[in-house]
């Protein structure tokens, strides 16, 4: 009784588990049986199969087919599983030498003629498949550059069922990805464009040396949005892993680019005021999808008129800023994303916010409400805060620096916080547990004495102190030197501290 | 006599040898009752064998076999017992084959046969 084996992908989020296709040809009228936890996609993909076999001239075993896919307790979902399904059961109709099929992954939706077409999440799927041991895979042409990326696996690109079938049988030979092109780094928008707002720049410099969040506050106009998007500019290209890691994510949420580079330069994601919680922490039915912080995993997530957003959607945001990742619980079960992203959020001062403050025409209840509704947990996890100011001129009085220059003071001053924490496994100053900053680097008394002092009149909680100290060891970075003072400490306080409005 | 009953005719012919060929002994063909009729009841000495006949003259519209589906096998139980009852048949084990008569136009005409297929 003949028995073939074809290997796919089935994603959980970002992780793959590699699924065995079992075909079995057994006696009986004809009928297509597939066991194993499929969705309703997957059933569909009993019929696509079918059509796409006799559609590219092989003739469809007129017995009773099973198929079953393993491990059988987790559910599949999508049409991905076209490609290996349709070879399974020609494996079994020995059309198919079954050692071709060992160790090779296949993945892609059949059309009903039997083309090939795009499946979403190629890249987590082979990163799980090569790590399961599999030589090679065969994926869809379109998706070949996205697959390049994954090293250690033998990557074929196939337009036509037809295709990869002549090439299982050894007759021909399918498309190899091109050698990965060079990493063309759009120029990011330099941050001498900004006119004036010294204070916010000086904010933004430290944001970047230490990994820490930031509040802009400003009236309209003033260039915060300007300079969030400058931020990015500012942060360290992604190092290899963290560059996949994000590549994985944006794969899942079909939003990797096509040309198959793997971009390292740290994302800068800005949703819409109007997100639904779906859009910002990730979600939908069955398996959740990423949502905005962990496709800003590693770069910036960026929240324009912070008051504007909805209260629970702000507060939604704590996990994650504490945990650096999202666990997204759904009826197929609980998927977790990466989402270490830096936090920047802007906001006018009142809600009629005219150049100058002193034009202000919102009753006192009114400008307190509007701020209030950013909420105390939330800006507690704020590290900084900068106001802007209008601006007065048009033409800069001083020199503005550009991104270059304070790049390379940001870059120096993460240098200097990786081989300080690099023994414990830490590389910015926002990573690091509260304990280590109080314990193994502690500071003596009379450095820490400002934030003993606010902490005992209550307006520093003891988050908001382990946050101080790491702001004030990034103004040590930055300044060079090898540990912070208590005029640092009462800075960072005080970037910290100032009342929003 | 329509068309596709001349087919169906023909292919239950055919059956009919194909299955005499086999050694077996037809008891019955087309045996009717009010539940609905049964093609071919044939025996080989040990027990019932009740054939489903199914011809088409292309595959264009699937494979003949394909077309038994739950609905016809319930039927085909129910006028299995009505023939048994009706033949005083008390106790005999009965076996269920499906016979696909695939006779296209200009091609020798192929006969694939389900033994015990439900």
């Amino acid at each position: 009784m003949p028995i073939a084996r074809a290997y796919a992908v089935a994603l959980l989020g970002v992780d793959g588990h590699v699924v065995e296709i079992e075909a079995d040809l057994g006696k009986g009228l004809p009928k297509f049986h597939l066991l194993g936890l499929p969705d309703a996609s997957l059933h569909e993909s009993k019929d696509r199969v079918r059509a796409a076999v006799v559609n590219s001239g092989f003739t469809w075993p007129n017995e009773k087919i099973v198929l079953a896919l393993s491990p059988a307790a987790l559910r599949k979902t999508g049409s991905g599983f076209d490609l290996a399904l349709a070879c399974a059961v020609l494996g079994a109709g020995e059309v198919l030498p079954q050692a071709e099929l060992d160790g090779t992954v296949l993945l892609g939706e059949l059309a009903l003629d039997g083309r090939l077409r795009a499946v979403r999440g190629v890249l987590p799927c082979l990163i799980a498949a090569r790590d399961a041991g599999m030589r090679r895979a065969v994926v869809p042409e379109a998706m070949l550059a996205e697959a390049a990326l994954v090293e250690g696996i033998e990557v074929h690109g196939a337009a036509h069922l037809a295709d990869v079938l002549s090439f299982l049988q050894g007759a021909c030979e399918l498309r190899r990805p091109a050698p990965p092109a060079d990493d063309v780094v759009p120029e990011p928008p330099d941050l001498a464009d900004v006119v004036g707002q010294d204070d916010a720049r000086h904010a933004i410099e430290i944001a970047a040396a230490g990994g820490h969040h930031v509040l802009l506050i400003g009236p309209p106009g003033t260039g915060k949005t300007m300079l969030a998007q400058r931020f990015v500019g500012l942060l360290p290209r992604l190092a290899p892993p963290e560059a996949l890691a994000l590549a994985a994510v944006r794969s899942v949420a079909g939003r990797l680019p096509a040309e198959g580079v793997l971009s390292t330069v740290a994302p800068f994601v800005a949703p819409h005021h109007s997100s639904s919680m779906a859009a910002l922490l990730g979600g939908g039915s069955g398996i959740a999808r990423p949502g905005a912080v962990s496709l800003a995993h590693r770069g910036v997530l960026f929240l324009d008129e912070a008051p504007e957003w909805g209260a629970s959607l702000l507060d939604s945001l704590r996990t994650p800023l504490e945990e650096g990742e999202v666990r997204l619980a759904r009826a197929d079960g609980t998927v977790q994303y990466p989402a270490r992203f830096q936090l920047v959020l802007a906001a006018n001062p009142c809600p009629c916010a005219p150049a100058h403050d002193r034009d202000c025409v919102c009753p006192s209840l009114v400008r307190r409400r509007y701020l209030g509704r950013l909420s105390g947990p939330l800006l507690d996890r704020v590290d900084l805060r900068a106001r802007m100011f209008p601006v007065t001129a048009l033409v800069a009085t001083g020199h503005s620096e550009d991104t270059a220059t304070v790049r390379a003071r940001v870059l120096a001053a993460r240098g200097a916080a990786a081989e300080r924490w690099g023994v414990l496994g830490y590389r910015t100053n926002a990573e690091v547990p509260g304990p280590v900053l109080r314990t193994r680097f502690g500071l003596p008394r009379d450095v820490v004495r400002p934030l003993d002092a606010g902490l005992r009149s209550g307006q520093l909680t003891a988050r908001g102190a382990d946050r101080a100290l790491r702001v004030a060891w990034t103004l040590a970075d930055l300044a060079g030197r090898d540990r912070p003072d208590a005029d640092l400490v009462e800075t960072a306080l005080f970037f910290r501290d100032r009342r929003a409005a | 006599m329509a068309a596709k009953d001349v087919l169906g005719r023909r292919g239950e012919d055919l059956a009919a040898r194909y299955l005499e060929r086999q050694g077996l002994v037809i008891l019955s063909r087309n045996w009717r009752c009010r539940h609905g009729e049964i093609d071919l009841v044939a025996t080989d000495s040990t027990r019932l064998v009740v054939c489903e006949v199914k011809t088409r003259s292309s595959t264009r519209y699937g494979e003949p076999a394909e077309a038994v589906d739950a609905r016809k096998v319930a039927r085909i139980r129910l006028v299995t017992n009505a023939w048994l009852k009706a033949h005083g048949v008390r106790w005999v084990p009965v076996r269920f084959d499906v016979l696909a008569v695939i006779a296209e136009s200009g091609a020798p005409v192929a006969v694939q046969h389900y033994e015990a297929a439900f």
